[in-house]
């Protein structure tokens, strides 16, 4: 086996077949991720919270087991960083908020725990916009994660630090979140696969909500194959999550070790390319839409006549959701508490606590949000962002009688500079234009690496989407476009990455 | 603290004469479901603070609501039993305000789909020195549930109230027990009957949850919580007066006193040319009268919406037609079946009623004895010692059982009335079985015929004035040996064996 060093290289598939084969050990393989943590996170802060000990205990409970002769998951072993939004039993748990700062959750989120079950290694907490709220990462409370490919630049939002990590090799796999296209951005700006399951794929439960209806845990990893074996470990029913979906996990593996797209119906949406994305991210677009094309696959144009309205629907119901749902900070039973020195009231407390703990984007949306709720707003707001939800899904849907997925670009441009985009929201909030319309109708969706633009010598993400429950789809297409470029390149996209 | 002097009160009698009240009444109840609301903590009241809580009754973040469909069937059958229409799909809202009781800063419950609508419950508010009962119909507009919220406890300063205090403290065991919240619709043509109404109503309401077995309805622990509305308009009005609502009015009597005691200050407040304020009171259990809280310009606006966490509730046809094949005899139906039974006046059944006592004096009758045997026990010298002791029948350390064997000891001889009574006293005192009261108090009735004759032939040798004035026809005189052979006696004696003996002694 080739020195540890290079073991921060290879595929999680790679590394289980090295385990599997008896050439390395879980936790060669784990510290040699902690000393590539140690390395580039000074540069690059994708963590918030690095637990070595924590890491190398379970990798060594790992090889113990594996000595012993027992039965391992195919992933066990192998290191994962996890979204700082998913409550981990006993390790900080921020959210990327001053108002968790020390919080150690006494439970475990299910995606935490089925991760645990599949044997994987936690490495750390990753980097996150607070709260989810944002599509840089600038908006953390500890301070920006950088994108791998160009240090003055953001990797996307708000699972930055997610997608960072996976970029810049100090994990071979990570979870995010994604509430409008927050694991399917930053996988687009750092040149990795990411990917949000069908709303009620993977539990919720123990995943800090942002908006209930909208948020969904997914993988980000280097190749589509090592992302569908992270997607079927995290993913199917659980009791304790309401909206969880009581159907078998579809069959991702499979289909990534597929690739077959001859036949398939392609459509790409009328209303989501051209005007508005930048050109070199449209010139790989087309490119990838051609290649899948010359693999067999039927290119169509679908409409999704409703898809201008769905930023400002969603900027209507994710504010209202979150304004109930980041209530419960409130100074009173965890994480901080200010001006509690026995004279003023319990009113007073929360509204010190809340006015400190909060950055401004999270205040921001939690006022628009008990806005659109108020008595009397709550029809013209939240009722009629409802409807056009619905108009979305109903889109989709007659797409999807059409077509067997939709593409897009993932994002509109590739990634910009630190504090580009801080100062106006809406400019910030216009990045998922493509991806929040899948969060609102509910279906999966992929973003896969395409190549880079040729302006800036910068990452391009692709998003496959496809209906409920179909999200083998995706690793189907993502499967063919990776081959594809590889074929045509010679190597997949984040092998371009730098070094760092 | 007591009424503001400016409000002077109307004699009530006044009051009802000349002003037409409006009720509305809404009944929070407990449900007695083993486990919480939306997660799996257990219920049972009166834990060590904060030991029945998880992640999610906490509202630790990322922590998520599941419902409990127990929770669920109990409201249905709630529904069904006031005769409501079971609503084929509905969803839990959330009701956002932020209060330190509440874990998540909002609460779930049903906003505007609530899972029964539409029925009524009839009343009978007993007539008054023999008066005729009156039956009235009063209209529910919905049932719906709810999560309870957590239990502050003030601590320091006189008053236990949160003024003053020096800090709180809170116990989330509560935090996500199951309510239902029952809501009238408006109750009008009451007149003077509306305060005996409103308990008539409330009291009806506990019977039938416990008959239903959905709810302990412990008022004492707080598990069923009132809040009334009242408004009053002159009799001539054709609309109804501006409403106050009395908040946590929790016991009978309370809610018949509470709005017996609005009515009497809104009419002082409108005699004086003044208007009622539209906003919410709260009631005091010391002196009887009901002061200010939030009036509706600084009510909260709660922001109500769907609960994201949740999916909606849609109990099917079949599911809810089969409930309504289980459901159990209605109090009002059984009460009048029992007392067809028994033959009973309505004043009888009244009294078997308001003692408490329907359940025990059929309990008693199972356990074999007449209905007449078990409540004179129940409604006498049982009633006495609870109303001394200050709690219900059912509190008390007697069986139905007991009752029942001892009255049949009674009927048998073995024991009589005063020496039954001491072997209540036994039991009370929890001194055993009544076999083992018997025994070591010595309780048995004197049935050695040799040993009452004895004693016979004694006492009248020694009254031989008495014993002539019998012989001479006197039956009646018998009374007075009677008394000196059960003396004697030390009150073993079958009184009724003892008369005989005398009687067939001196051949009267």
């Amino acid at each position: 086996m080739s020195p540890t060093a290079d073991l921060t290289r290879l595929s999680a598939l790679d590394l289980a077949a090295a385990m599997a084969a008896g050439e390395v050990s879980s936790v060669e393989i784990t510290q040699a991720h902690l000393d590539r943590i140690e390395a580039v996170e000074p540069k690059v802060h994708a963590f918030l919270h690095v637990d070595p000990e924590g890491a190398l205990a379970s990798a060594a409970s790992v090889d113990a087991r594996r000595a012993a002769g027992e039965d391992l998951p195919a992933l066990a072993g192998v290191p994962v960083a996890v979204k700082d939004v998913l409550a981990t039993r006993g390790t900080p748990t921020t959210c990327g908020s001053a108002i968790l700062r020390g919080w150690r959750p006494p439970y475990d989120a299910t995606v935490v725990r089925k991760i645990r079950e599949a044997g994987l290694v936690i490495l750390g907490k990753t980097n996150m916009d607070e709260f989810a709220m944002g599509s840089s990462t600038e908006h953390s409370a500890y301070g920006p994660t950088r994108n791998p490919w160009d240090l003055e630049r953001i990797p996307g939002g708000s699972s930055g630090g997610s997608a960072a990590a996976v970029a810049s090799y100090s994990a071979p796999l990570s979870i995010g979140t994604d509430t409008g296209g927050s694991i399917r951005q930053p996988a687009a700006l750092t040149g990795t696969v990411g990917v949000k399951p069908t709303y009620g794929g993977v539990s919720r439960y123990g995943l800090v909500a942002l908006a209930s209806s909208l948020d969904q845990a997914g993988p980000f990893a280097r190749t589509v194959l090592d992302a569908a074996m992270l997607h079927e470990a995290i993913a199917g029913h659980d009791p304790l999550d309401s909206t969880s979906i009581d159907a078998a996990v579809p069959p991702v593996v499979e289909a990534a070790l597929s690739g077959d797209v001859d036949g398939m119906r392609i459509g790409l949406v009328r209303q989501l390319r051209g005007e508005g994305f930048q050109p070199g991210v449209q010139a790989r677009f087309d490119e990838a839409v051609d290649l899948l094309a010359s693999k067999g696959a039927i290119v169509t144009e679908v409409d999704l006549p409703h898809a201008e309205y769905a930023l400002a629907a969603y900027y209507l119901i994710l504010p209202s959701e979150c304004s109930s749902n980041l209530a419960k900070f409130d100074g009173m039973r965890f994480g901080l508490r200010v001006g509690d020195d026995g004279q003023r009231s319990a009113s007073e407390v929360m509204s010190l606590t809340r006015d400190e703990g909060f950055g401004p984007e999270v205040k921001r949306r939690i006022m628009l949000g008990t806005y659109a709720l108020s008595k009397g707003y709550y029809d013209a707001y939240y009722g009629q962002a409802q409807k056009v939800r619905t108009l979305i899904a109903r889109d989709f849907a007659e797409a999807f009688a059409r077509v067997d997925v939709v593409l897009t670009p993932t994002a509109p441009t590739t990634a910009f500079r630190l504090g580009e985009k801080l100062d106006d929201p809406v400019a910030m909030y216009l990045n998922d234009i493509a991806t929040i319309p899948a969060n609102l109708a509910g279906i999966p969706g992929m973003s896969v690496p395409v190549g880079l633009a040729a302006e800036d010598g910068l990452p391009v993400g692709l998003q496959i989407m496809a209906p409920a429950m179909a999200d083998d789809r995706l690793y189907q297409v993502g499967a063919a476009l990776e081959a594809g470029l590889v074929e045509l390149y010679g190597h997949t996209t984040i092998e371009e990455a730098p070094q760092l | 603290m007591s009424a503001t002097s400016a409000e002077a009160l109307v004699d009530y009698d006044d009051a009802v004469a000349r002003y037409q009240p409006v009720l509305g009444l809404e009944v929070h109840v407990e449900l007695n479901t083993a486990s919480k609301m939306f997660c799996g903590c257990s219920t049972t009241f009166g834990a060590e603070p904060n030991t029945q809580v998880c992640p999610t009754c906490l509202g630790l973040p990322g922590s998520l609501p599941v419902v409990n469909h127990d929770a669920v069937e109990s409201a249905i059958r709630m529904g069904l039993a006031l005769n409501c229409d079971i609503a084929p799909w509905g969803r839990f809202a959330r009701k956002n305000y932020f209060y330190p009781d509440m874990p998540k800063d909002y609460q779930i419950s049903q906003y505007d789909e609530p899972l029964c609508v539409d029925g009524w419950l009839d009343v009978t508010v007993p007539g008054i020195d023999g008066a005729e009962s009156t039956v009235v119909r009063v209209g529910i507009e919905r049932v719906h549930m709810e999560e309870d919220t957590g239990k502050l406890t003030h601590a320091g300063g006189a008053t236990g109230r949160i003024h003053g205090a020096d800090y709180s403290l809170v116990d989330y065991n509560r935090a996500g027990v199951p309510l239902i919240e029952i809501v009238t619709k408006p109750v009008t043509g009451t007149g003077a009957l509306a305060p005996e109404v409103a308990k008539a109503y409330v009291t009806e309401l506990r019977e039938l949850m416990r008959a239903l077995g959905v709810s302990d309805v412990r008022m004492e622990q707080g598990s069923l919580r009132c809040d009334a509305n009242v408004s009053i308009a002159p009799a001539d009005a054709v609309e109804w007066g501006t409403r106050t609502e009395t908040k946590n009015v929790n016991s009978l009597r309370s809610v018949e006193r509470a709005v017996r005691y609005e009515i009497r200050r809104q009419a002082g407040v409108l005699d004086a040319g003044g208007t009622i304020t539209q906003e919410t009171r709260h009631f005091h259990e010391d002196d009887g009268t009901t002061t200010p809280g939030r009036s509706k310009e600084t009510a909260e606006d709660y922001r109500y919406f769907p609960d994201p966490d949740l999916v909606p509730v849609a109990p099917a046809l079949d599911y809810v037609e089969r409930l309504r094949t289980t459901m159990p005899e209605s109090p009002a139906v059984r009460r009048e079946r029992l007392r067809a039974e028994w033959g009973l006046s309505e004043f009888d059944m009244a009294s078997v009623i308001n003692a408490g006592a329907l359940d025990l004096v059929v309990a008693t009758i199972a356990e074999g004895a007449d209905h007449a045997g078990a409540r004179k026990w129940w409604l006498g010298e049982l009633a006495r010692e609870a109303n001394e002791r200050g709690v219900g029948l059912a509190d008390l350390p007697v069986t139905p059982a007991d009752v029942a064997a001892v009255e049949s000891m009674v009927g048998a001889g073995r024991l009589n009335d005063k020496l039954a009574r001491q072997v209540f006293a036994g039991l009370l005192a929890g001194e055993g079985s009544p076999e083992e009261i018997i025994a070591a108090r010595g309780l048995e009735v004197v049935s050695d015929e040799g040993v009452l004759v004895a004693a016979v032939d004694d006492v009248i040798a020694a009254n031989p004035d008495v014993a002539q004035k019998i012989r001479d026809g006197k039956v009646a005189a018998a009374g007075a040996l009677i008394g000196q052979v059960m003396k004697a006696t030390k009150g073993k004696a079958d009184a009724g064996r003892v008369r005989e003996l005398i009687l067939e002694r001196l051949e009267a």
